[in-house]
């Protein structure tokens, strides 16, 4: 099953609200998914610097040793800010490769979510309104937000296998469905370079995009071709840097539905997910159609 | 909590009262009930509202609906003034649904009976197996609608997607717009007098009264595939 929403705000003005808005929508699609939850959220970047988004099972002590070590290196300007088992760690852009690679050797139990100038991603096993909760998304503020909430059909419950999925800077995906080639589909990106943490089948489309995307297409053009490349089902919502996008596989078997005001673009796997939206009443409420590409930009 | 509004109309607020009390007291309705009008507010999106009714009751849904609404349909009239989730009046028996939105995918499967009416677009696989129901769509259509439709009236004001009638049986389909494209074993037929007829009263039943049957086209089964046929055996 699986429950997705997603809101990309056009009015600049409601960014404050963005966590509250999507923490609401969130919770209503808690039976379509109860294993996990997660979400990504595109808060505010400093141009020049990058956002690390960290997890750990042990939080309290890696974050602690990383704090220390941090603390140690002065030139590095990095802030961490910590929340329940993620933390965000905020370097200048030009040490990303250099902070990388120390945390890969010197903090093993430390998993990289995400990285980009705003995307911040969190998810973790549990209840999706408790894992909500325990990050505090509803005090979140930003200017678009992808939500999921994860029934297990293809891998096992665990953190890094709940959605949303990243694998390029503020890209990220989450997917309701499954999908049948992606085992051949991985072979071929790990040919190519691509690197996986999961034997997951949506790790595979969010790398998947990222390839494209790396070939020179937009996000629009990337998931055009998605539609000749991944075989299964699968509604898609994908978030970057200023984008939203939308794609249902051509069976489109998987529920969606979207709402579009003046104010903002809003996605969910049920009308519910939606009826608490401020205006939802005179929106402009549709499905989207199969084998069709949707994609908002700022 | 349920108000009292003049003596025959009941409304019944879902953002106050559970489901389940809602469809308990609908199911308590009888051929002779002394309550036959029911005014649902604060749908939500919810599911399952106004399922499995059995009693000649008219119920108003102010808002769109999740999951099968009006599911299992048998006598009652259900009007939803909003959009419908997947699986509107599936099963329906007897009675009269009316979507005055759109209707998510396999509105109306399976159904044996009644008419369902909806006002906007139905997504895929409206009517899929249909059983005798009378499905009148105003807008289009999506893909494999009617499929395997066994009997009953599909109508169309506006297009139909892909695979239209794939696998069709016995039941009648009319499209008034462009059909992308038919199904295995649909094909165009000749439209009658009697299918004229049909189509007319069907139309006039749905309250439309800015088609004329004769802007349809009538479309069912070649009949192809009703038996195995040893000569395909070779494929499978």
């Amino acid at each position: 099953m699986c429950g997705i929403v997603g809101l990309f705000l056009k009015n600049p003005k409601m960014e404050p609200q963005l966590g509250q808005l999507l923490s609401g929508m969130l919770s209503t699609m808690c039976e379509r998914g109860p294993d996990s939850a997660g979400f990504a959220v595109y808060g505010s970047g400093t141009e020049g610097r990058t956002k690390i988004t960290l997890q750990s099972a042990t939080a309290a002590e890696d974050f602690a040793k990383l704090k220390a070590a941090l603390a140690k290196d002065k030139k590095l300007d990095a802030q961490l800010t910590t929340r329940d088992t993620h933390a965000v760690l905020s370097v200048p852009s030009d040490k990303l490769d250099e902070v990388l690679a120390t945390l890969s050797a010197d903090f093993p139990s430390i998993r990289i979510m995400a990285t980009g100038e705003n995307i911040e991603i969190y998810k973790e096993v549990g209840y999706p309104t408790e894992v909500a909760k325990r990050f505090d998304l509803s005090h979140m503020s930003g200017s678009h937000a992808i939500g999921h909430t994860r029934m297990a059909t293809e891998s096992a419950v665990t953190t890094l296998g709940a959605h949303p999925f990243s694998t390029g800077a503020d890209e990220c995906l989450v997917h309701n469905g499954s999908l049948s080639n992606h085992n051949s589909l991985r072979r071929e990106l790990i040919r190519d370079g691509m690197k996986f943490n999961t034997e997951n089948d949506t790790e595979v489309a969010a790398s998947y995009l990222t390839w494209r995307m790396k070939q020179g297409l937009n996000l629009g053009e990337a998931l055009e071709k998605s539609l000749d490349d991944l075989d299964g089902f699968f509604n898609f919502v994908v978030g970057t840097k200023e984008g939203f996008g939308v794609v249902r596989d051509p069976i489109a078997c998987k529920p969606a539905v979207m709402a579009e005001t003046d104010d903002y673009v809003a996605f969910g796997s049920e009308y519910r997910a939606l009826a608490g939206l401020p205006g939802i009443d005179k929106a402009k409420v549709w499905e989207p159609e199969p084998s069709t590409v949707y994609f908002w930009q700022r | 909590m349920q108000q009292l509004i003049g003596d025959l109309m009941r409304t019944f607020d879902l953002a106050q009262s559970p489901l389940r009390e809602l469809n308990e007291e609908l199911h308590r309705q009888t051929d002779g009930s002394n309550q036959p009008q029911w005014e649902i507010v604060n749908p939500r999106g919810g599911h399952a509202i106004a399922v499995g009714l059995d009693a000649p009751v008219k119920v108003d849904i102010r808002g769109s609906v999740g999951y099968y609404c009006a599911g299992m349909n048998k006598k009652a009239s259900v009007t939803v003034h909003g959009s419908a989730g997947p699986g509107v009046a599936e099963n329906m028996m007897s009675g009269r649904v009316v979507i005055k939105g759109d209707a998510s995918q396999y509105a109306g499967a399976t159904g044996r009976g009644g008419l369902l009416v909806i006002e906007g677009n139905a997504s895929s696989r409206c009517g899929i197996s249909m059983k005798g129901i009378d499905i009148v769509v105003k807008g289009n259509i999506g893909h494999m609608s009617a499929f395997m439709a066994q009997s009953g009236h599909l109508v169309v004001l506006g297009d139909a997607g892909d695979a239209l009638g794939d696998s069709i049986y016995e039941a009648q389909l009319f499209v008034r717009g462009k059909v992308k494209s038919l199904g295995a074993d649909c094909i165009e037929k000749e439209m009658r007098p009697e299918h004229q007829e049909a189509l007319t009263k069907l139309l006039a039943d749905a309250g439309i009264k800015d088609a004329k049957a004769s802007e349809f086209r009538r479309y069912g089964s070649a009949r192809k595939l009703y038996n195995f046929n040893i000569d395909n055996a070779d494929a499978y």
